[in-house]
This record gives structure tokens, C-alpha cells and sequence, in this order.
């Protein structure tokens, strides 16, 4: 299963989208945290977990989704939620905590719902996959088409909420896929250090499911597996398990001095950056010129400053809407 | 005419914690720590800093994200001769992992009719305010407390930390501890600095189950926990200008909970105001009241509580910081109670 020239543009345009949104946000992240870095302070406050670098996992599965089909993300979602649609707008504005958020300013970054598209995510690591799986049933029970997709990291693979999950998707043949993205980090625990199989891919053999491994952050090689994937899934098959290995090319989140990294390891992450290298792709089998190349760039730059200018445009919420939306 | 002052060390929490496991760990081989990033990094809120370098990867040991298994084997390890000390990062987690915390670590002392022991601790981070959401800002004091097996205690400063952690973890029984981030001494958190206080360098233990008197008074008493207590500090000098004398007790401790300290401090006073950053309904607050009302102390005015809303925590700043307990809140607790008495 091959993209058409169409869908990898596609594909590398939400790379790129991505990309800006996390570099802007990174930048107005610091605003009021110099010199003294404190959480609390400025137009983001709390944890920032950015998705540079793993922009790919993101575009290589979303590309075969629509707006039916579900998602749940993590902690670190921005990526996931760019290329599955979310309201980039209202998202934007949710990290800001503005009244026009997706949530009111309720969420934040890790919680982002954007239930037009099937979309939400959560903060505690692990916890994607029952949602995922509860949602495909709920396809499944009420004949509706649609395929659920659970995002997580290789650390949340050695949760117990993984492998339960896991199980139960394929006894009951679920269609829903899970994809690992394996970025070898959990905060400053490596994966290596942290978890008995080398692929987490190879844990699917327990659950009786395909359990597909891909090791280069590569978007094109990741459609054509996710591709497959989707399509058991659709077809009634039931699930399967991807493991992507990525790169985190920020810290842990924002603040993070990340001091257990192996020298060098960053720098090497920076040259096996997936967007310059899509963008060579483009060029060998698309005469992808470089003014093709900043006419899309300038879009994705647009599109991102427009959700942040609407979300620092935004007011906050009032304090006492704190109290609504506990029940409906 | 210089005069020689004692020598004073002050320290944050996060560094109080970390010396007394320290301090346990070279006094007693059993003692052991677990739990994530831990090890190289110190920990995400700084206190077991130093320790994967004094003692080296086989007494402290980086754990997967596995909360179950390794809360789960800290049971068996404690039954079985080791002290384990186990974090778990924030306290909001626990969902992940509390049937071994509540169903084993706290019942299999009382399941074995006291033949087989549980001495470890679980520390944990609580508290909110700079806008991590509703999945990494919660107390849940007393969703620990209300289960029956396990002590709870909370220091709100670094001394008390020093002595309750070393306290915990001498403990044959299991203990969570419980440390506000805010009152951590991490200044990426913003920092309390009344948390930071001098700390003895020498082992010391700060008993488990007693309250302390932060500062007497004789007009109202302000019962706290971690936070709590810095609120009603801060309140008490403002009533203070007003000329009212206010008495803060530092629970410090849920399990055991210090009731007498209670009735004393509000025999004296006759108006009790709870502060509590846990929810509001069901929790710490309803739980002293109750116990003043059982000891039927006659009042001046109706007991107030100053606690979270029954919701869960908001991310946008605004919502936040109006839902959280503050200084403001309990003066005009205060204030409710001297209308109530006219
Ligand atoms: C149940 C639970 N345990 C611990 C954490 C704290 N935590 C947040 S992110 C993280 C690391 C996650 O690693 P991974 O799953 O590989 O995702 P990544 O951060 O690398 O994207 C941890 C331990 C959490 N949020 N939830
Ligand atoms: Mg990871």
C-alpha cells in the first residue's frame, strides 16, 4: 500500500504544521519563565510535552483515517490531534486555558477533546488502549464502520493496562490498532533499561495478533504498515500492534535538562530529522521544487499563526465557570 | 559585638528527604528505594537527589512505568526482611496501582493477624496550583486516609520532613508520605519559602500521629496539612492586624490523626476553621469537624471548612487559583463566623 504524490503532500504538510505549532508553542511556553523558570508563569503554564521529531507516527496512521474513525492520544498528543483533524483554533486556544477552547481552559495540553473528530487524550501513561479498544467495540456492537487508534509510548507498553487491553481486543476482535511510539525515552529512563523485549512488536505474539515493527522514523513505510493495519481492522480482522521507533527531539517536556542523554545523541536525532528528509523525497520523485517547498511552508505558518493569534486573542474563562460541565 | 549565632541549615524539603533516606540507608543495609526516574535524575520533585550516586543502581532502582509491579513488589519485599522505599510520581497515579497500595500493602499485616509486617513507604506528590491539570494536581488526602491499614502523614516543612521520613521509615507498619509540591523547594514549582527552615544534620525522628502548634493563639483555631498550613500561617498574621488571635495546628499527620491536639487547641479557642486543598465533601475538613462535634466543645460560632470544590482540577489559571484554598478564603471563613455570632 504505496501514497499517491497527493498523500504524501498531505502527509508532509502536517510534518511541517506540526513542526511550527510545537516551535511556537516552545518559544511562547518561555514567555514569563526567564530568568527564573517557574511552571506556573506565563501565557502556557504547567507541562509541555512537545512532539518534535515524532511528527511522522503521527501522519503515517491519521493519513488513513477520517473523521469517524477514533483516536486517543497521550500526554504528548499535538501531533496526533494536527493530523487527525482537531480545530487547530480552538485546540490553540485550549493550551492557552482560554474560554474558546476546545474544553473552556478545563483540559489543557494533555487533555485535548475534539469530539468532531473523535479525538481526546489523557495524561496518565498507559491508559489510552481500554478507551481505544471500548470505542471499536462500541463500532462493532452498534454495525457502524469506523476503526479506533490507541497512541502511546514504549514506556506506557510495560503498563498492565497495556497488556490487558491487548488481550481483550483480540479475543473479542476488536478493530482497533495500537501504535507505539517508541521515542527510547520514558522521561530518563531508557528503554533498553526498562523493558525485557527488544520490539515491543513481539509482545503482540502473546495476544495472537500481528505485531509489526518499524525502525526508521520513516512516514512513508509507516503508511504502508499502518495501511494494512486499518484495513484488517475495517475488514473485521481484529487488531495490531505497530511499534514506530522515533525520535524525541526535545527533552522529556519543557525544563528538562535532559543530562541523560548519551553524548552525542541529540546531534545524531537532529540529522535524522523525517521532515528535511521528506522533503528530499519530494524533491528525487516530484520535481518538488524549493518554491513548491515555500509556498506549503508559508501555509503551515499561517495556519499556525492564526491559532495562536485567535488564542491569545481569546479571554480567559470566568473564574466560576471552574464549577459547570462536572455533570451535563 | 559580634555574637555567635548557632549554625544554621536551612533546607527544602526535597533535600530533607533526601538526607533521611540517606541517612537510613547507611544505617540499615534493607533499606532500598523504587520507583521512577529516581535513580541518575534524583527524582522529578528532587528528593532522592544523590542517592543513585552514594549507593548505586542496586539499592536504587529506576522502575518502569510499572506502578503495580513495583508498588506490588514492595509488599513482598517488606514482607519478606527489606525496607523498601517506593515513589510513586504524583499521587493522582494511584489509579494505576492501588489494589496493591489498599488490598495487600495496607491489609496483610491485619490479614496475618500481625504475623507478617509491612514496613515501607510510599512517598508521593500532592498539591496543584501552576496548572498541571486534573490528572497531576490533586491531594487525595483523604482517599488514602479513609482505608484503613496504612498510616498518612504530610509535612509542610522541611524539618518535619527530615524526622517524619526518617519516623516512616523505621515504621514496622506501611506508610505513605505524602509531599506538597509546592512546599518542595523546587523553584520551577514556585517555592514556600516558610517550607525551607533549619534542619539538623544528625538522625532524628519526628513522631508519627502528633499534631504541632505552628503558632498559639486564643480566638480561632486553623487546622492545615502541607499547604493548608502556609494558608493559615498567612491568614493568622493578617487577623493578627486586626487583633485577632488566631492558633494554627499542622495535622502533619491524617493516620494516625492527632484528635486531641484538635479539641485542645478549640476548648481554648471556640471557632475551628479546617483549611484542606483535597475536595471538599467527604475529606479531611468533615472529619475534624466531626470530631469536635462528637466531643460536644461548646462553639462560639458554626465550624468552616475552606477546601476544594467538588470538581475536578480546572488546567486554565484562572478557574485554578479561584478554586484553590487562600488566605482569602479563610478570613472570610472568619469573618462568616463572627456574623454568625451577632
Ligand atoms: C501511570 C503513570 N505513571 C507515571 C506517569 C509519569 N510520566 C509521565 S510521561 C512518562 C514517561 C512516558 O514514557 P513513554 O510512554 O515512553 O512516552 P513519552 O513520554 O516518551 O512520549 C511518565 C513516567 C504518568 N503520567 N502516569
Ligand atoms: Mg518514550
Amino acid at each position: 500500500m504505496t501514497p499517491t504524490q497527493e498523500q504524501e503532500i498531505w502527509m508532509y504538510q502536517h510534518m511541517v504544521i506540526s513542526r511550527f505549532f510545537e516551535e511556537s508553542i516552545e518559544k511562547i511556553y518561555m514567555e514569563g519563565k526567564t530568568p527564573a523558570f517557574n511552571m506556573a508563569k506565563g501565557p502556557i503554564p504547567g507541562e509541555m510535552h512537545l512532539s518534535n521529531g515524532q511528527e511522522p507516527c503521527a501522519v503515517g496512521v491519521c493519513a488513513h483515517l477520517n473523521k469517524d474513525d477514533i483516536v486517543v492520544s497521550t500526554h504528548r498528543p499535538h501531533h496526533v490531534a494536527i493530523a487527525k483533524g482537531v480545530d487547530l483554533m480552538r485546540m490553540t486556544a485550549e493550551i492557552f486555558g482560554k474560554k474558546t477552547g476546545l474544553s473552556g481552559g478545563r483540559g489543557g495540553h494533555m487533555h485535548i477533546f475534539d469530539a468532531n473528530v473523535n479525538f481526546s487524550c489523557s495524561g496518565i501513561i498507559g491508559e489510552s488502549v481500554g478507551v481505544a479498544a471500548g470505542a471499536a467495540l462500541s463500532r462493532k456492537m452498534q454495525g457502524k464502520p469506523g476503526v479506533a487508534v490507541a497512541y502511546l509510548g514504549e514506556g506506557a507498553a510495560n503498563q498492565g493496562a497495556f497488556h490487558e487491553a491487548l488481550n481483550l481486543a483480540s479475543v473479542w476482535k476488536l478493530p482497533v490498532v495500537f501504535v507505539i511510539e517508541d521515542n527510547a525515552w520514558g522521561i530518563s529512563v531508557s528503554k533498553q533499561a526498562s523493558t525485557a523485549v527488544k520490539h515491543n512488536s513481539d509482545r503482540a505474539a502473546a495476544y495472537s495478533m500481528p505485531g509489526i515493527h518499524i525502525s526508521d522514523n520513516d512516514p512513508i513505510q509507516i503508511f504502508e504498515k499502518a495501511g494494512e493495519a486499518i484495513n484488517r481492522a475495517r475488514n473485521g480482522e481484529g487488531p495490531t500492534l505497530i511499534e514506530i521507533e522515533t525520535s524525541r527531539l526535545a527533552g522529556h517536556f519543557m525544563g528538562d535538562a535532559e543530562a541523560y542523554r548519551p553524548a552525542g545523541e541529540k546531534e545524531h536525532l537532529v540529522e535524522i530529522d523525517p521532515i528535511p528528509a521528506f522533503k528530499r523525497r519530494l524533491q528525487k520523485l516530484y520535481q518538488w521544487t524549493e518554491q513548491r517547498d515555500e509556498s506549503l511552508r508559508k501555509q503551515a505558518r499561517e495556519t499556525v499563526e492564526a491559532a495562536i493569534k485567535y488564542a491569545r486573542d481569546s479571554d480567559y474563562p470566568a473564574p466560576e465557570e471552574a464549577l459547570e460541565k462536572v455533570f451535563v | 559585638m559580634t555574637q555567635v549565632k548557632a549554625k544554621e541549615r536551612k533546607l527544602t524539603i526535597a533535600r530533607a528527604m533526601a538526607e533521611s533516606i540517606a541517612m537510613e540507608m547507611r544505617e540499615d543495609e534493607t533499606v532500598f528505594l523504587m520507583g521512577e526516574d529516581i535513580g541518575e535524575l534524583g527524582g522529578v520533585f528532587g528528593n532522592t537527589r544523590g542517592l543513585y550516586k552514594e549507593f548505586g543502581p542496586d539499592r536504587v532502582k529506576d522502575t518502569p512505568i510499572s506502578e503495580t509491579a513495583f508498588i506490588g513488589a514492595a509488599v513482598g519485599a517488606a514482607s519478606d526482611g527489606m525496607k523498601p522505599v517506593v515513589e510513586l510520581m504524583f499521587v493522582d497515579f494511584f489509579g494505576v496501582c492501588f489494589d496493591a497500595i489498599y488490598n495487600m500493602m495496607a491489609k496483610n499485616t491485619y490479614f496475618s493477624g500481625g504475623e507478617v509486617n509491612v514496613p515501607m513507604v510510599l512517598m508521593t506528590s500532592t498539591g496543584g496550583g501552576y496548572s498541571d491539570g486534573g490528572q497531576h494536581s490533586q491531594c487525595l488526602h483523604a482517599t488514602f486516609a479513609h482505608l484503613p491499614g496504612m498510616k498518612v502523614v504530610a509535612p509542610s516543612n522541611a524539618y518535619d520532613a527530615k524526622g517524619m521520613m526518617t519516623a516512616a521509615i523505621r515504621d514496622p507498619n506501611p506508610v505513605i508520605f505524602m509531599f506538597h509540591k509546592a512546599l518542595q523547594g523546587m523553584g520551577w514549582l514556585g517555592t514556600e519559602k516558610e517550607a525551607i527552615v533549619d534542619v539538623p544534620e544528625q538522625t532524628f525522628e519526628v513522631p508519627l500521629g502528633v499534631a504541632a502548634v505552628t503558632r498559639e493563639g486564643t480566638d480561632v483555631t486553623i487546622v492545615g496539612i502541607t499547604s493548608g498550613v502556609h494558608h493559615g500561617l498567612k491568614a493568622a498574621r493578617e487577623l493578627e492586624q486586626e487583633g485577632v488571635s488566631a492558633e494554627v495546628l499542622d495535622l502533619r499527620s491524617l493516620v494516625p490523626l492527632d484528635r486531641e491536639a484538635v479539641l485542645k487547641s478549640v476548648k481554648k479557642t471556640g471557632r475551628l476553621i479546617v483549611v484542606d486543598e483535597d475536595y471538599h465533601s467527604y475529606g479531611m475538613t468533615a472529619e475534624i469537624i466531626a470530631t469536635v462535634a462528637e466531643a460536644g466543645i461548646p462553639m462560639k460560632a458554626p465550624p468552616q471548612r475552606v477546601a476544594y470544590p467538588d470538581i475536578p482540577i480546572p488546567f486554565t489559571p484562572p478557574m485554578e487559583q479561584w478554586a484553590l484554598p487562600s488566605v482569602e478564603k479563610i478570613i472570610q471563613a472568619f469573618e462568616k463566623m463572627k456574623e454568625a455570632e451577632v
